[in-house]
């Protein structure tokens, strides 16, 4: 079996009760750090651990926190990033509404180790259920000495508290996150200045994802070395995989980094396998921004060895022939789906969700939401295809925010991997209203030769 | 283009003004913007939707300008500047719950109500409309209705029959 760091105790009735998640061992992380450890040893687990931030980008959390800066007479903050809306993840909802004092707990002794008075959980406001379940769980440690003044008697005071979003998938991006918590429009900032320099209300401030916040309280607990031990190179630990598409047992897993794509999809112990006994046609394996990846290059690398659930392994083979961990969002689509109709899906949202301020996001998702709406409709020319992909490598890197970059890439690797399937939406334009491309090639292994043709 | 509709004026509840206070003070002193969003939400599960009147106030409240709170309005998706049904329906339409059955489940609803997407039905319950991922994509079909944002899981046709036919009952 699997160790399992953040959900070992899921199944235990009343884990999202303070006295239960006590009961399992929970706070002893906080008790170790705020009294037996300086915030600065705090920070040195974490780097030793080789935590990497778990809300997309993957930078080492410990390395970040040693970037805040630290004027004399200022304050600085923690914000936690719970606005999950990449599509494809669900694993922050699952953890706060199941364990909500993982979270608080993390709270606790990272606020600890960065110097936060005041910290901030930005959830996104149509998690309300979730909401309420932080704000009680707050109260609970509170009324138990972990939150407030004096914490545990240690000198060390921190208050906590739960800020709802709008509705904006922007908000996610850590700049626009903090103007939106200070009562703005999510709109990104240029940066530098890193929030690190001046983040919150122009302060200091460290922005980590859910996942990343918990994570920190095994590994305070045992130590940044034991961390290492699990998962594989620099992909230390373990990750919560959100599981979603058609697959037999859809839901979140903890896996330990390392693990082969093929078990993840197939053993028992995880999915299970493809739903109605389907093959297997393509995934996107790190949320709706990452490239999606046919059958065949999900399984195996170019080279034939096997694709790993790991940070270097999913995007070995850059874009031509891999992917990227991103969010930990896995989307399995079974032969019957149809990769145009998804790939004008993920554009429409993209397009609904830029912010606006850059023209070549704003404009060039609205051009090829409207391009892929045609060619999905039966309207498409043959030219409309090389278009995308034109327009897709304008936006990409020449936007504020990495949000471009998100909406280029599913449209440029699906024409990628699946260009056969973009012409004969072209060719048959009524044919493909009624019946769908099917697998086609996509399950056999492919030649090496062959996928190294565009990029 | 943001068109705030014209209403009455409102009065907002002495019940709502507390929760207001309450919100302004998780902020350091001076920056009581920051309870804007979490108070937009507080007047709309109030009143069920943004007038332009109620917006004015929470202007008033903040003291900063109304257009600081229209502009934040009409950014977010989750407030609504024009009323709704009592209940609306808001059904996650993104791509990983399209292959599993959320645009059946969005006609199936279409049908149902008897109305378009936005659309209020003539008797004031309900309204529907499809948003972007909720973040439950592994037990899809998903929808959500406010103002607690109630989550219903794994939908299918029956299961929104069921669901409409207990609304109606309330
Ligand atoms: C458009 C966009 C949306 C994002 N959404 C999220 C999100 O919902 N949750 C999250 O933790 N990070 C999200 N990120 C990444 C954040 O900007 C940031 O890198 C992250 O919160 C840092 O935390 P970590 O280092 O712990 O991963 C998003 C980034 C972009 C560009
Ligand atoms: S890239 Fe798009 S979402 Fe990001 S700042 Fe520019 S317009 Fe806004
Ligand atoms: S796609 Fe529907 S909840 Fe994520």
């Amino acid at each position: 079996m699997a160790r399992k760091l953040l959900l070992e105790h899921i199944n235990v009735p009343g884990i999202n009760t303070l006295d239960v998640y006590r009961q399992k061992g929970g706070y002893r992380a906080v008790e170790k750090a705020l009294k037996t450890l300086t915030p600065d040893e705090v920070v040195e687990e974490v780097k030793k651990s080789g935590l990497r931030g778990r809300g997309g980008a993957g930078f080492p959390t410990g390395m970040k926190w040693s970037f805040l800066a630290k004027p004399e007479g200022v304050a600085r903050y923690l914000v936690c990033n719970a606005d999950e809306s990449e599509p494809g993840t669900f694993k922050d909802r699952y953890l706060m509404t199941y364990i909500p004092h993982a979270l608080i707990e993390g709270m606790i002794v990272a606020s600890y180790a960065l110097g936060a008075k005041t910290s901030y959980i930005y959830v996104r406001g149509e998690m309300m259920p979730q909401i309420r379940i932080l704000e009680r769980a707050i109260a609970e440690a509170k009324a138990a000495g972990f939150l407030g003044k004096n914490i545990l008697g240690t000198g060390y005071d921190l208050e906590l508290y739960v800020q709802p979003g709008g509705g904006a998938y922007i908000c996610g991006e850590e700049t626009a996150l903090l103007e939106s918590l200070e009562g703005k429009r999510g709109n990104p900032r240029i940066k530098p200045p890193f929030p690190a320099i001046a983040g919150l209300y122009g302060c200091p401030t460290v922005v980590n994802n859910v996942e990343s916040i918990a994570a920190v309280v095994p590994i305070i607990n045992d130590g940044g070395d034991e961390y290492t031990k699990i998962g594989i190179g620099r992909s230390t630990g373990t990750k919560l995989i959100s599981a979603s598409g058609n697959l037999v047992k859809p839901g979140v897993y903890e896996i330990e980094l390392g693990l082969p794509v093929e078990e993840f999809i197939y053993s028992d112990e995880y999915c299970g396998g493809i739903a109605n006994g389907k093959r297997l046609k393509a995934t996107v394996a790190g949320g709706s921004s990452v490239p999606v990846l046919p059958a065949n290059l999900t399984l195996k690398l170019a080279n034939g060895e096997p694709r790993l659930m790991s940070y270097e392994s999913l995007s070995e083979g850059g874009f031509a022939t891999g992917t990227m961990m991103g969010s930990g969002g896995f989307i399995a689509f079974d032969e019957d789906q149809c990769i145009v109709r998804n790939t004008w899906n993920f554009s429409r949202f993209y397009h609904h969700e830029s912010c606006g301020q850059c023209s070549p996001c704003r404009e060039g998702t609205g051009w090829m939401e409207k391009v892929l709406h045609r060619i999905e409709h039966g309207h498409g020319k043959m030219s409309d295809i090389d278009l995308l992909v034109d327009v897709s490598r304008k936006i990409e890197g020449n936007t504020i925010c990495p949000l471009g970059d998100a909406a280029a890439w599913p449209v440029a690797s699906a024409i990628r991997h699946f260009r056969d399937e973009f012409e004969w939406h072209v060719r048959e334009p009524l044919k493909s209203q009624e019946t769908n491309y099917g697998i086609a090639k996509y399950a056999e292994p492919i030649a090496k030769a062959e996928v190294t043709t565009d990029n | 283009m943001l068109k705030v509709e014209e209403q009455q004026p409102v009065e907002f509840s002495p019940a709502l003004i507390t929760k207001f206070d309450e919100i302004s003070s998780r902020y350091p002193e001076g920056k009581q913007k920051s309870a804007l969003l979490p108070m937009l939400h507080e007047v709309q599960a109030e009143l069920g939707w943004l007038s332009a009147a109620a917006m004015d106030k929470v202007a008033d409240y903040l003291k900063i300008e109304p257009i600081e709170v229209y502009e934040v309005a009409s950014f977010y998706s989750m407030y609504f500047l024009k009323p709704q049904g009592k209940y609306t329906l808001e059904v996650c339409r993104t791509g990983p719950c399209c292959l599993v059955g959320a645009e059946k489940v969005m006609d199936h609803i279409e049908q149902t109500l008897g109305v378009k997407e936005g659309e209020v039905t003539a008797d004031g319950l309900f309204s529907w409309r499809g948003v972007e991922c909720l973040a439950a994509c592994g037990f899809g079909p998903v929808l959500q209705i406010g103002p607690e944002y109630t989550f219903y899981e794994n939908l299918d046709e029956q299961k929104v029959d069921t669901l409409i036919a207990e609304l109606r009952k309330k």
